[in-house]
């Protein structure tokens, strides 16, 4: 059972062990996230990234452990794919299950960029578009604590790129705390306050990110961090840059 | 003085800019009231072989004569009488098997308890033809008109009970996981994401159950009553009347059409967010 956490930590978690038959995905994790630090989640496929986003979504009711699993009252959570309903025009996919008023929803997505699209049905965007709605789904909620699944991972580079800029501008007016599971190692070092490297259901990586601001693929200080991240993963960094 | 003028230059029409066309797949343009092009062509096929003389008028009258026996029997009164009794029986069943079969694939849809409970009877229920009841409807309820309307409320709620509880069923676990993330309640659940998602299925089976009334109201009618258009087909049969019987397959035909266009029609309107081949 989930409970409140003080002001202090968005996120406790202790001894989280969650089973599929046999295999153990997440093996007594431990986890904490204060408020309104920016976490990067990374991971081999398989490692369970996404089991422990569903656990803290309350998404998953077999998370079982003799811990604590304490997260805010108020999550949003952002998916792969924007997950807008098709029969709903924007605005109201915006507003889904909200009481208060739509005029907060116009302000979201003006906030993403997207005002005047209101009226738009969730067909009529782009990719990119989508999950900026989707965003703007996120943020109308003010949440505590935002968990996000690879929210970017289906666009294309340039998008991604002024994704992360948007996402960067809407975090510092908002300021949750952020869960960010992603495969893309630069992704990860740009955003993130602190990285946490994921391997056969424990955390075996948990480093704050130390590159100065602003964070540049060209600093030496983003290689070496790099570097360290991809040996945590278990792939070696050849010299052009490149992993396999 | 002089006046230049500057030659004439032709100008090549603009190439369409198409590099190395592909083989479309979509249908291509719809054909102006490409629907009515077809029948057109049957009646027109009709009309000719009877002006030739290649139809026994006793076996199949010609257009004119199905069009001037119908305005007749539309003057004397006998045509008015028997379209509203049709038309009663049919409406009055369809309405009850909307409500009944909607309510059913709600509760099996929807309910642990109704599925099992409901789901399991009408599976059954489907492998027999609902025509066959006709001999023990008619020993229970009598051979009036409770009978008729019963039966074609079963027909019509079968058809929009399969398509509808299969949409409920099938909701993409994706959205009720969202729903679940944004604190929907059970009643905006249903709302925002059951109702409209299972509308698509709600609608072919409301088609499926138009068409459904308008054939089990025919062969109720024709079993025995003592009106409407089946009633009036089958005495015509007695006295050899060939244009009668098509005057109430003609109107058959047309209630059956428009009343399938207008469920299309809704359907357009209320599904305005899909985009589908067809459009």
């Amino acid at each position: 059972m989930a409970t409140d956490v003080g002001q202090l930590s968005a996120v406790r978690a202790t001894g989280l062990v969650r089973r599929f038959g046999e295999h153990v995905v997440l093996d007594e994790l431990n986890l904490e996230i204060a408020a309104g630090e920016f976490v990067a989640l990374l991971g081999q496929s398989g490692s369970g990234k996404t089991t422990l986003l569903r656990a803290l979504a309350g998404l998953d009711r077999d998370v079982t452990g003799e811990g604590t699993l304490a997260v805010p009252p108020k999550v949003s959570v952002a998916f792969q794919d924007s997950r807008l309903l098709p029969w709903l025009r924007v605005l109201d996919n915006v507003v889904l299950g909200l009481a208060k008023g739509r005029d907060v929803g116009r302000a979201a997505l003006a906030e993403v960029g997207l005002a005047g699209r209101e009226r738009a049905w969730p067909t009529q965007l782009s990719g990119g578009e989508q999950q900026r709605v989707s965003l703007a789904r996120c943020l109308v909620r003010d949440p505590q604590l935002l968990l996000a699944d690879e929210p970017f991972g289906a666009l294309d580079a340039l998008t991604r790129t002024k994704m992360h800029g948007l996402l960067r501008d809407l975090l510092r007016r908002h300021r949750p705390a952020v869960l960010l599971v992603t495969h893309d190692v630069d992704e990860a070092i740009q955003l993130a306050d602190r990285v946490l490297v994921l391997d056969a259901g424990r955390i075996v990586l948990d480093r704050a990110v130390d590159v100065p601001q602003p964070r540049s693929l060209r600093d030496p200080a983003f290689h070496e961090f790099r570097d360290l991240l991809l040996s945590a993963l278990g792939a070696t960094a050849t010299a052009d840059g490149s992993t396999r | 003085m002089t006046t230049v003028v500057s030659e004439a230059v032709t100008l090549a029409p603009p190439e369409p800019l198409v590099a190395a066309p592909r083989r479309r797949l979509r249908p291509g343009k719809p054909i102006p009231f490409g629907r009515l092009v077809g029948v057109a062509t049957v009646v027109g096929i009709w009309a000719l072989a009877s002006a030739v003389g290649l139809l026994d008028p006793r076996k199949l009258s010609a257009p004119w004569t199905v069009l001037q026996t119908g305005i007749d029997l539309a003057r004397d009164g006998t045509l008015e009488a028997n379209t509203a009794a049709s038309l009663h029986r049919a409406v009055l069943g369809l309405v009850i098997g909307v409500a009944v079969g909607t309510l059913l694939a709600v509760l099996s849809g929807l309910t642990r308890l109704g599925e099992a409970l409901i789901d399991g009877p009408i599976q059954v229920k489907r492998a027999i033809p609902a025509l066959g009841l006709i001999p023990l409807m008619i020993l229970w309820l009598g051979i009036g008109e409770t009978f008729k309307v019963v039966l074609i409320a079963i027909v019509v709620a079968l058809a929009i009970y399969v398509p509808t509880h299969n949409a409920l069923t099938s909701i993409d676990s994706r959205y009720v996981e969202l729903a679940e993330v944004v604190g929907l309640s059970r009643w905006g659940f249903l709302r925002k994401v059951v109702a409209p998602g299972a509308l698509p299925g709600f609608f072919l089976g409301l088609r499926l159950a138009v068409t459904g009334s308008w054939l089990a109201l025919i062969v109720v009618e024709e079993v025995n009553a003592v009106d409407g258009l089946g009633k009036m087909m089958y005495s015509a049969q007695d006295y050899g009347q060939s244009d009668v019987i098509l005057v109430g397959l003609v109107l058959y035909g047309l209630f059956g059409y428009l009343s399938d266009s207008l469920v299309r029609l809704v359907e357009r309107r209320v599904l305005s967010w899909r985009r589908t081949l067809a459009n």
